[in-house]
């Protein structure tokens, strides 16, 4: 390191330092200290009783802990895939050239900025079984061929549903992204492929997709996360749900900590669900690798 | 320092320094934004970063403690609205009765936890209302004050309370809390819709048998077979999916150590809430359900003549007052299950607490004791529209409370089988795991037994360890 590289360090340092402290003080301490707090028996009033592995062994024997991740897992795996499929559909059709576009563009983003809590209540009044207007429709079609329309907050079998086709309301955060990469696909590979004589398909298949495919593994991997975590808008809208079908993960940590008092088992839960995360974006890195092409490499 | 620091190395440019501003004027736009900085990191810490922290403009309040030469209690109460009011009035009444002490009453939203949050920090309030049922958990943990000698010492006698209310402040032996205001439930019923199914308004049904015919007959269907009206739903309003057991002699505990959720009354109880759903159908019934609307609304069930029977509370009659003044209802005590178990209920009580590490203990006390009095009780309870904890009433009380059936609440109250929630430091996940076996009955996933079964097997292995865990800590503490 020469002088000039060390005195630019000093100086970058000086002006990142109240971000750095920040970090060590509200991150990095309450990180470590709740893998402490997970080896101990801790209810906030007295001091934490290391125990060792005993919530970590507790975990498995307890029969929510196992509800609690399948429902969220249920969730994640149908949710995430669905929700990114639409949020590229609607990015495509609304990268095409048409009038108003803009418009269009505003009006899908819009329920993104939708406070999480209002989203909820106002759809708690969508899924209404008797009033509700998505059962005044589907009455229309079902009632005729013998079938009633489904209780969509009183049936745990339609819960799950009920929240997986609420999520996709959210989709204009990702939408948005993706109409950024889709813009900056350079025109002339399209104009190559046509001259080759490829179709619409052709060239979405092998000029679009490679070219925006650090977008999609961005959403992706921030879906993984953003769905395992879930937790706003069925704690509003349904809390555990009949019979369970709505208690996920970190509602789960959240009673734990805050209800019953149990900071060492809800610290654990959450290292579990750390793990968990770590190892499918992992996951997801290694699979992937070879199939993301970055315009800046070489 | 810093921008003398910055100029040197060349983060401001010298130069504009230099040349253009070569007077030292004292008032400078950086001072002065320096200044703003400060004033705002010091707000910052004041009001979010100290717990409890309060925003109020009076600034002698602000900074000390005893400004007007009073000592200053803080007083945290969960209520709004026109109980809030009342609670604001007992206060204003105790400030104007000495010159000792002076109570600043702050309404608190989910004071359970913030309660949690203050005490374990340090900062605790000097007086604050929490649901009675965590008295277990946080007497357990050392969070609340041993009452059993300050109440010697003012005088507040076990005998003066209603038997239930003495046992829901009392845990192990000590008292921790003091009871204010009081509620039980009873049957609610439609008089309109019971003349319209050929009933006699004036007599409700005394025994469940006669609670189900009459039920049958009020339920009412449309043209498609989907119900209209339904006479009585044991999920409607379904918050105390719990207690059912207790009408049929059941408990969740022996009041020693064991739990007895599955007991042959449990069992019996959850077979006649599963009657129901078999009955009618629990899909029929689940779709109705879904159909009502807020509880605080005109499109409350019960308002609205969609349930014709309910057990509500004593606060039934104030949103009836507010949303339906013309509804034509009558209340009675639930009907029995057993013959000779009569007049069973489930008592709840507002209560006030003062933490282990409440700086003025003795002070919050008087207060405490203050709010016991009979007629601040009797004032306080007639503003709340509920009934006092005390044995003796003053017929004053019952003339002017607005309330014309809060004589059956109160009796339901001094019943020998008054029910309370089960004392017990894992109250929350008791009540958590039997509404969700309950859910798991109603939607007629499981058998009542075997529910119960696995849930005992469930709760047995939580209690099992709490209680070791409670032994470690006595054991450390000796």
């Amino acid at each position: 390191m020469t002088r000039g590289e060390r005195q630019n360090l000093i100086k970058g340092l000086r002006f990142t330092f109240p971000w750095i402290l920040g970090l060590l003080l509200f991150v990095l301490y309450p990180v470590l200290a709740s893998l402490y707090y997970s080896l101990t028996n801790f209810n906030v009033f007295l001091k934490p009783v290391f125990i060792g592995l005993e919530n970590y062994k507790n975990l498995f024997e307890d029969t929510l802990f196992w509800t609690t991740t399948s429902n969220t897992l249920f969730y994640a795996i149908i949710a995430l895939p669905l929700s990114m499929v639409c949020a590229l559909g609607i990015a495509i059709l609304l990268n095409q050239p048409v009038k108003m576009r803009s418009v269009f563009r505003t009006i899908f983003f819009l329920p993104s900025l939708v406070p999480l809590v209002a989203l909820a209540i106002l759809w708690l009044w969508i899924f209404n079984g008797q009033y509700g207007i998505l059962n005044f429709a589907l009455r229309k079609i079902l009632l005729p061929l013998g079938l009633d329309a489904p209780n969509w907050i009183g049936d745990p079998r339609f819960t799950k549903p009920a929240l997986i086709l609420m999520g996709l309301w959210g989709v204009g955060g990702s939408v948005v992204i993706y109409l950024a990469a889709l813009q900056d696909v350079p025109a002339h590979l399209y104009e190559a492929a046509e001259i080759d004589g490829a179709g619409a398909l052709v060239k979405f298949r092998h000029v679009t997709l490679p070219l925006i495919s650090p977008v999609i593994y961005f959403n992706f991997v921030m879906g993984i996360i953003g769905t395992l975590q879930i937790f706003a808008v069925p704690y509003v809208m349904f809390q555990r749900g009949p019979a369970n079908s709505t208690y996920f993960y970190s509602m789960y940590i959240y009673d734990n900590a805050f209800k019953y008092l149990k900071m060492g088992y809800a610290s654990a839960l959450a290292w579990i669900m750390f793990l968990l995360i770590f190892l499918l974006t992992l996951v997801a890195t290694r699979i992937s690798r070879s199939r993301i092409y970055y315009g800046g490499e070489q | 320092m810093f921008f003398q620091f910055w100029r040197k190395n060349g983060v401001i440019p010298m130069e504009q320094n230099n040349k253009n501003t070569p007077s030292r004027r004292f008032i400078t736009f950086k001072r002065i934004s320096i200044a703003g900085l400060a004033v705002l990191f010091i707000l910052f810490f004041r009001y979010v970063l100290v717990p409890g922290f309060r925003v109020d403009f009076f600034p002698g309040q602000l900074f000390s403690d005893q400004s007007d030469g009073r000592i200053r209690l803080e007083y945290w109460e969960q209520w709004t609205g026109f109980e809030g009011a009342a609670m604001q009035k007992v206060v204003d009444q105790f400030n104007a009765s000495q010159n000792r002490i002076r109570v600043v009453k702050q309404t608190i939203s989910d004071v359970n936890q913030r309660f949690l949050v203050a005490v374990s920090g340090n900062t605790p309030p000097d007086i604050s209302s929490i649901y009675y049922v965590s008295i277990p958990s946080y007497a357990e943990k050392g969070a609340l004050l041993n009452l059993d000698t300050l109440a010697k010492e003012y005088n507040i006698k076990e005998e003066d309370y209603l038997p239930v209310f003495r046992r829901m402040c009392t845990y192990k032996g000590h008292l921790y809390a003091l009871p204010t205001t009081a509620s039980t439930l009873a049957l609610h019923y439609n008089k309109k819709l019971f003349r319209e199914a050929g009933l006699d308004p004036e007599k409700p049904p005394r025994t469940l048998l006669e609670l189900d015919r009459m039920a049958e007959k009020l339920t009412q269907y449309d043209e498609h077979g989907r119900i209209k009206v339904m006479g009585f739903s044991p999920s409607e309003p379904g918050w105390w999916p719990q207690i059912w057991g207790s009408w049929f002699g059941g408990d969740i505990w022996d009041y020693r150590e064991t739990l007895t959720v599955n007991s042959e009354a449990y069992i019996k109880a959850m077979d006649w809430a599963q009657g129901y759903a078999k009955k009618y159908g629990v899909d029929h019934l689940q779709t109705f359900q879904s159909g009502f609307g807020n509880f605080s609304s005109p499109q409350n069930p019960f308002l609205s003549g969609l349930v014709a029977m309910e057990l509500q509370g004593v606060w039934m009659h104030n949103f009836i007052e507010k949303y339906k003044p013309d509804l034509e209802y009558g209340v009675a005590p639930f009907p029995s299950a057993i013959p000779g178990l009569e007049n069973v209920s489930m008592v709840e009580t507002d209560i006030l607490v003062i933490p282990s590490n409440a700086p003025h203990p003795k002070e919050a006390f008087e207060f405490l004791a203050f709010t016991q009095r009979q007629e601040i009780l009797e004032q306080l309870c007639l503003d709340h529209r509920k009934f006092t904890p005390l044995t003796r009433v003053s017929p004053e009380f019952w003339a002017k409370h607005p309330n014309k059936y809060i004589r059956i609440f109160y009796a339901l109250a001094r019943s020998p089988h008054a029910a309370i929630y089960p004392l017990l430091p894992i109250f929350n996940v008791i009540n958590d795991e039997l509404g969700s076996t309950y859910t798991q009955i109603w939607l007629l996933k499981k058998n009542p037994r075997e529910a119960l079964n696995d849930l005992q097997a469930n709760l047995e292995g939580e209690w099992k360890k709490e209680k070791a865990m409670i032994e470690q800590r006595e054991k450390k503490a000796r």
